[in-house]
C-alpha cells in the first residue's frame, strides 16, 4: 500500500472548501481583517495562529456567520455565504467558553442541533449515542453541565458541534481552559476525531505548540493580515519573515548585510572585526542588502574546544544557563555584545557537564542551518 | 452554640415588637365580639362570616386580583422585551436616553403618575374601570420588571445565544429555547414584584378607577375614613394569612430545589 501525502494545497486542480477573496473587516476605524485572501481545503486541520487582537477570532466569526465582511467575499463549497444567516450554514462552532446550555443535560445538549432540523426521533437517539461513544461520555449522558469536570465539558461541546456532521467545524481556543497535561491528551483526541469524521477543522489558537501539534497547515496572522501559511515543519524550518521566525519557537536573529558568494551562497557581514557568516538562501539578495540571519538555538553547537572545519564559528562567554531538565539553553555573549542562544539535549548527567557560567566557549553552525530573511 | 447575651435578647425583642405588634393587635381584634374596635368583648368569628356576606368587599377583592394578574403579566412581557433590547440591542441612536427613561418612572412620585394617566384617559375618552387600572399598573410596574430582568441579562453569556443560532435556531427559537429558560427565575421574580406592587397600590388606582371598579385598597381606605370596622380587621387578617402562606411556600420550594441540586452535584462527584 502506498500512502499519499495529504497536501491538496499543492494540487492546482483541487477546489478549496473555503475561499476568502480580498476580505476586509472594519469595526469603526479599526481594521480587524485587512484584504485577506486564503484557501482552506476539505479534510484540512487549519490553524489560525497569532497574538490576541490579530483578527483570528474575527476571521472565524465571519465563517460562523456572526460577523459579515465589510468588503470581499467568502465562498463555502462554491457558494457565497455572506447572505446566509448562522442557523442556515453547514458550519458549526465550538466556543471558547464551551457555551453549554446549563438547563439541559449532556444528552439534550448534544441533541439540540439535531432536533432543530426535524430529524426522526430514533435517528436523533442513534446519532447522539454515536457522539457519546466517540467522545467517551456514555456514563455522563444524564448529567447537567455543572455536574461534570472541565475536560468532560470540553468533550460535550465538541460532541454537540460535531453532531450535525457539519462541512466545517470551527474551534475557538478549544483547549484554553484545560491544564497542560489534559490539553496534550485532548490535542491527540481532536486529531483522532478529525481523522475519523473527515470533517474540515479550523482552529483558532495563540498557543504555537498546539497549532504545530494538530494542524495540517498553520496560518500565522498579525494585524489582520496572514503573514505565512505553510505546514508546521515549513513554518518552523523556513519562516518567510523575522515575525514568523520569532513567533514560532525560539530563534537567534543576527542582522547584517548580504553579499553573494557562489550559487545560493551568501556571506553576511554582521560585526566589525568578525569573519562574515556563511548562509545559503534560495531567495536572492542584492549586493549589500540588509538581511537577518535566523538560526534556531538547537542548530547551534556549543564546544569548549575550537572545532575544525565548520562553516560558521564564533567565540563567546557563557552568560546564563537555563536548565529545563531534558534540555539546557546556554546564553552566550559574544565580544560585540550580541547574545546567542545554543540549545543541547542533556543526554548526560548534569554533574558531567563540561562548561559552566563565565566559561569561554565556541559556537558553530552549518551554512544551511539558518534562514536568511529580508525583513 | 453561643448563648444569647441579655443585650441580644433585648434588641431582638424590641426589633420584632416594633415590626409585629401592630399586626398582632389587628389579628386579635379581628376575633373581637364587640362592634367597637377598641373594646374587647370576647372571642368570636362572626366578622369573618359577615365579611363573606359583604358583596362590596368580595367584588373589590376580585377586581384587585384580576387587575394584579393581568397587569403583572403584561408588564412582565413588555418589561422583559424592553430589558432585552436595552442589554442586547447594541449601540443605537439615543440608547442612553432610552435606558434612562426606563428607570425614570421608578423615582417619579405616584401622585404625578396617577394624575398624568387620569388626564390621558379623560383625553382619549376611555371610561375608567378595570381596563384603565390594568393599563396604569402595567405602566408603572413594567419598569420594575425591566430592572430585574436586565440585571440578569447583563451577566448572561452571549455565546449561549450564538451557540443556539449556530446549531440551527432562528433568533426567536434561540430566545425561547435558551435565553428564556435561563433567565426564567428573574422573569418570575419580576412578575411577583409587579403582582405585589399592583395588589397594594392605592394612589394610582384611586386616580384611574371608576365607579364600576374599585380595588380592595381603595375600598379599605374609604371605609376606614368612616371609622374602623371589625370587618376590615377580619379582611386584613385574611390578607396577612394569604401573604404569609405565599412567602413560606415560595421559600420552601426554593429550599427544596437547592437541596436537590446539591445532592445531584454530590452524586456526580462521587461517580466521576
Amino acid at each position: 500500500m502506498t500512502s499519499t501525502v495529504f497536501a491538496p494545497w499543492e494540487d492546482a486542480e483541487a477546489k478549496p472548501l473555503i475561499h476568502f477573496q480580498n476580505v476586509t473587516k472594519r469595526f469603526g476605524d479599526f481594521v480587524a481583517i485587512d484584504d485577506l485572501t486564503i484557501d482552506i481545503y476539505e479534510r484540512e486541520f487549519y490553524a489560525l495562529l497569532g497574538p490576541s487582537g490579530c483578527g483570528k477570532t474575527t476571521l472565524m466569526r465571519m465563517l460562523a456567520g456572526f460577523e459579515t465582511p465589510t468588503e470581499g467575499t467568502i465562498h463555502l463549497a462554491g457558494q457565497d455565504i455572506a447572505p446566509v444567516p448562522p442557523n442556515k450554514r453547514a458550519v458549526n462552532m465550538m466556543f471558547q467558553s464551551y457555551a453549554l446550555f446549563p438547563h439541559l443535560s449532556v444528552w439534550d445538549n448534544i441533541a439540540f442541533g439535531l432536533k432543530r432540523q426535524n430529524m426522526p426521533k430514533h435517528n436523533i437517539t442513534e446519532r447522539v449515542e454515536e457522539m457519546l461513544r466517540l467522545t467517551r461520555l456514555e456514563k455522563f449522558a444524564r448529567r447537567k453541565p455543572h455536574q461534570i469536570s472541565g475536560g468532560q465539558r470540553q468533550r460535550v461541546a465538541l460532541a454537540r458541534s460535531l453532531a450535525k456532521a457539519p462541512k466545517l467545524l470551527l474551534l475557538d481556543e478549544p483547549l484554553g481552559a484545560l491544564d497542560k497535561k489534559l490539553r496534550q491528551e485532548t490535542q491527540f483526541e481532536l486529531m483522532d476525531i478529525q481523522e475519523k469524521t473527515g470533517t474540515t477543522f479550523v482552529i483558532v489558537t495563540h498557543d504555537q505548540e498546539e497549532a504545530m501539534t494538530v494542524a495540517s497547515r498553520v496560518a500565522v496572522m498579525d494585524h489582520g493580515k496572514i503573514i505565512q501559511v505553510a505546514t508546521p515543519d515549513r513554518i518552523y524550518e523556513t519562516p518567510n519573515s523575522v515575525y514568523v521566525a520569532d513567533f514560532i519557537g525560539d530563534v537567534n536573529i543576527i542582522e547584517g548585510t548580504a553579499s553573494a558568494n557562489g550559487e545560493d551562497q551568501y556571506a553576511v557581514t554582521w560585526s566589525e572585526g568578525q569573519a562574515p557568516l556563511n548562509a545559503t538562501s534560495t531567495t536572492t539578495f542584492a549586493e549589500g542588502q540588509k538581511c537577518h540571519l535566523a538560526i534556531r538555538p538547537e542548530k547551534v553547537t556549543i564546544n569548549a574546544d575550537k572545532p575544525e572545519g565548520v562553516d560558521n564559528l564564533v567565540q563567546g562567554k557563557i552568560l546564563d544557563i537555563a536548565y529545563l531538565g531534558n534540555i539546557s539553553t546556554y546564553y552566550v555573549e559574544l565580544p560585540s555584545g550580541t547574545v546567542i542562544k545554543a540549545q543541547t539535549a542533556n543526554t548526560r548527567r548534569i554533574a558531567r557537564r563540561s562548561f559552566t557560567w563565565e566559561d569561554t566557549v565556541w559556537l558553530s553552525w552549518t551554512a544551511t542551518a539558518g534562514v536568511l530573511l529580508a525583513e | 452554640m453561643n448563648r444569647l447575651s441579655w443585650f441580644n435578647v433585648v434588641s431582638l425583642t424590641l426589633g420584632f415588637a416594633f415590626l409585629y405588634i401592630p399586626m398582632v393587635i389587628l389579628i386579635i381584634y379581628s376575633f373581637n365580639e364587640s362592634k367597637l374596635v377598641t373594646v374587647w368583648a370576647g372571642f368570636s368569628t362572626k366578622w369573618y362570616g359577615e365579611l363573606l356576606q359583604n358583596e362590596a368587599y368580595l367584588n373589590a377583592a376580585w377586581v384587585t386580583l384580576k387587575v394584579a394578574v393581568f397587569s403583572s403579566t403584561i408588564a412582565t412581557v413588555l418589561g422583559t422585551m424592553g430589558a432585552y433590547v436595552m442589554v442586547r440591542g447594541g449601540r443605537f441612536f439615543g440608547r442612553t436616553l432610552f435606558s434612562g427613561m426606563i428607570y425614570a418612572p421608578l423615582v417619579m412620585p405616584e401622585v404625578i403618575t396617577g394624575l398624568s394617566l387620569l388626564l390621558l384617559f379623560i383625553g382619549i375618552g376611555l371610561d375608567r374601570g378595570v381596563l384603565t387600572i390594568v393599563l396604569a399598573h402595567t405602566t408603572f410596574s413594567m419598569c420594575y420588571v425591566s430592572v430585574v430582568v436586565s440585571s440578569r441579562l447583563v451577566t448572561f453569556d452571549r455565546s449561549l445565544e450564538e451557540a443556539a443560532l449556530d446549531l440551527g435556531c432562528s433568533p426567536a427559537e434561540a430566545f425561547r429555547l435558551v435565553t428564556l429558560p435561563i433567565i426564567a427565575p428573574a422573569v418570575i421574580s419580576g412578575w411577583l414584584l409587579a403582582f405585589t406592587l399592583s395588589l397594594d397600590d392605592l394612589v394610582i388606582a384611586s386616580f384611574t378607577s371608576g365607579p364600576s371598579a374599585t380595588t380592595l385598597p381603595i375600598k379599605i381606605f374609604s371605609a376606614v375614613r368612616l371609622g374602623v370596622s371589625p370587618e376590615i380587621n377580619a379582611l386584613s387578617t385574611l390578607m396577612i394569612a394569604i401573604v404569609t402562606v405565599g412567602v413560606i411556600s415560595a421559600s420552601l420550594v426554593s429550599k427544596r430545589q437547592a437541596v436537590r441540586q446539591q445532592r445531584e452535584t454530590r452524586e456526580a462527584e462521587r461517580t466521576a
